[in-house]
């Protein structure tokens, strides 16, 4: 392991992998505080970017992007009561009360300390048990990746869909449908493609995923005539206070901060659970494992109510790299989206990813670490003004997400066929989202429809067409069970709202 | 019988799933693989049926959390507009090439979208878009194909 660590410090502290944290926290940061446009968007503009780097750099700046796009969103859920991803929406429960009783400078810091010891502590939790999971995994067969995709599948429906299972449930489809299009990968027989060539190939993950986020973002806030930029334009650079936190607020977030990564990177490892699922836990748990008296001041502007949200949310995107990494089985729709990226770079994560590129294994881990430092030390002080930078109107942001998104597939291909079909796309999940359907369960059908079929066939081969396999196997059995769990969960849920 | 748009869309991924389910059956496999346990149709026909099995569920089963749009307070036009802007954008950028189409593109949607101011909109289209091409084709060595600046002699 500590050859491993070496060598992604080696490749994470290089200059241009540095900078590209920089990079990426920066822009994350800003995407992140624009209400709307969540991690998945800021990650989505940057892969045409990447796609000019070697694989470890490029997941390296998409990694930066990701955290930074979580600590922007703190920012504005504390300065503006509008948390930018869904994640940092419990942090607003206490940390714009106070920045209305001008302390917004110390929420942020709090803020920025927690996501910061959140974030380390999580990278810790991973490198010591990414490897361990890895080595497990190497067990797994075809039935239990099998079984594992159908589990990850039915999990983000699940928490991503706000009770709304069945609409996730047929994106999900969907998204696997539109996997499906294109040569088959054993027989190189076409499939849907309705004699157009352009379709030959497939449909790009990234035409997909700049279609279903970036471009139908871009086209809800035109839509619902949302401005995201509206509310930074109230911020001014006197009403922030001071940054500095004093030691019983310390003391306070010395307890609070261990126990809610603990937390977050458990949730951040469980298939389609995520930041917000793991901040509300621990807003949840830390106000049960106070004193009365700190009890009273949740809601109202509590250095607890802050700090344990912020350390999860932070804690929970590193644990959503342990499924991807180790199992090449995305945990988000965040990461659903790198690792399409990294299929598009020719690398195939999971098991073997630990042996075959430990550079990428390891320096992903290592710029984890990095970035958290970065975060704090650039963005902490820039806070002021990068909310400034974001009172850019909507009428130059909407373009140039526009931009930005077909930029992107022109590069990749050079042909209107995308141009017209990204469009298309944009435009039907753009009306999806006005009846809240979801857009992550269909891009990680989406990423996972190959890897799905494919284990689906070694599977059925091995077992000469019965469906023997799916009960052949302990481990298989227990995951399918883990779904049925999750799925009689949630019917349970929804039964005991209709009764309430 | 009061259908809700939720439910319209339901029917709609209903009929796509059984044109879906009906092009899957019409995938051609080869003979030798006619009869395998799996074969190129075997996946899409397992999909078309659960898409059909999900938005059948959705359509019988009772919607407690029905979503209403306002189509009143929608901005139509200008979303509409913007989408055109595109397609022509898309239509012209292989022919015309990527600087001009890509720096009008900008220019007309910030003219679309309500700004006025003249000189920002120029910035940040026609000398923002020559900084992103020298940014990609420059630093980043991703092919940009431009027939406009070749033929006044800008690229080679």
């Amino acid at each position: 392991m500590i050859e491993g660590i070496l060598i992604g410090l080696t490749t994470a502290l290089t200059f241009k992998n540095i900078f590209m944290v920089m990079i990426g926290c920066f822009f994350g940061t800003i995407i992140g505080m624009l209400p709307g446009l969540g991690p998945m968007t800021a990650i989505a503009l940057m892969i045409p970017i990447t796609y000019g780097f070697d694989p470890a750099t490029g997941l390296i700046l998409m990694a930066g992007v990701y955290y930074g796009a979580v600590f922007g969103g703190s920012t504005s859920s504390i300065l503006l009561n509008a948390p930018g991803v869904p994640g940092t929406v419990a942090t607003s429960f206490d940390g714009y009360p106070m920045a209305q009783q001008g302390k917004a400078g110390k929420a942020l810091a709090i803020a920025a300390w927690s996501s910061f010891a959140g974030g380390t502590l999580s990278a810790i939790y991973l490198l010591f048990m990414a490897p361990s999971l890895s080595k497990v995994s190497l067990s797994f067969r075809s039935p239990d990746y099998f079984a594992l995709m159908i589990l990850g599948l039915t999990a983000i429906a699940a928490f991503s869909s706000k009770g709304q299972f069945l609409k996730a449930m047929m994106m999900v489809v969907l998204g696997l449908m539109l996997a499906s299009v294109g040569q088959d990968s054993l027989s190189d027989i076409t499939r849907f493609t309705f004699n157009n060539m352009n379709l030959t190939d497939g449909i790009s993950f990234v035409l997909v995923v700049m279609a279903t986020f970036a471009m139908s973002e871009a086209l809800t806030i035109i839509l619902k005539r949302n401005d995201p930029t509206a509310a930074a334009k109230q911020v001014t650079l006197t009403e922030l206070g001071s940054i500095k936190i004093n030691k019983e607020e310390r003391g306070k977030m010395y307890k609070t901060i261990p126990r809610s990564s603990v937390i977050g990177f458990l949730i951040g490892v469980l298939p389609g659970a995520g930041a917000t699922i793991a901040s509300f836990l621990a807003y949840g748990m830390e106000r049960n494992l106070v004193k009365d008296e700190e009890k009273e001041k949740f809601g109202k502007g509590s250095v607890n109510g802050l700090s344990a949200p912020e350390t999860a949310n932070n804690a929970a995107c590193s644990g959503s790299f342990v499924p991807m990494l180790t199992l090449g089985i995305p945990g988000s729709g965040t990461t659903a989206v790198m690792l399409g990226a990294l299929l598009g770079f020719g690398i195939q994560p999971g098991p073997r990813l630990y042996m075959t590129n430990p550079e990428i294994f390891w320096s992903v881990i290592m710029s984890m670490y990095i970035g958290m430092v970065i975060l704090l030390i650039l963005n902490l002080p820039l806070i002021p003004y990068i909310a400034r930078i974001l009172a850019v109107p909507k009428n130059y942001l909407i373009p140039l997400i526009l931009f930005f998104s077909i930029t992107g597939i022109y590069v990749m291909s050079f042909n209107n066929f995308d141009i017209y079909l990204m469009i298309g796309i944009a435009v039907v999940a753009t009306f999806l989202r006005l009846y809240d359907f979801p857009m992550p369960p269909l891009i990680l059908a989406f990423v996972l429809g190959g890897l799905m079929e494919e284990n689906l066939r070694r599977s059925l081969l091995l077992s000469n067409g019965s469906w023997e396999f799916l009960w052949g196997r302990t481990l298989t059995v227990c995951i399918l069970l883990t779904t049925i769990l999750i799925v009689l969960w949630h019917i349970y849920k929804t039964l005991k709202k209709k009764k309430s | 019988m009061n259908i809700n748009t939720t439910k319209i869309i339901s029917l709609l991924f209903f009929i796509f799933s059984a044109f879906y389910l009906y092009t899957a059956y019409q995938i051609q496999v080869f003979a030798f693989d006619e009869n395998a346990p799996f074969n190129a149709r075997t996946f899409p026909i397992y999909l078309g049926y659960t898409g059909l099995f999900f938005s059948g569920l959705k359509l019988i089963l009772p919607d407690p959390d029905t979503i209403k749009v306002e189509h009143k307070t929608l901005e139509y036009k200008k979303t509409g507009i913007l989408i055109l802007i595109a397609i022509i954008y898309g239509a012209t950028i292989l022919k015309v090439g990527y600087f001009l189409t890509t720096s009008l593109f900008l220019f007309t949607s910030y003219y679309f979208l309500g700004e006025r101011r003249w000189i920002l909109m120029f910035l940040l289209s026609f000398p923002f878009v020559a900084a992103f091409m020298y940014l990609l084709h420059g630093v980043l060595d991703i092919y940009l194909r431009d027939p406009f600046l070749k033929s006044i002699g800008v690229m080679g």
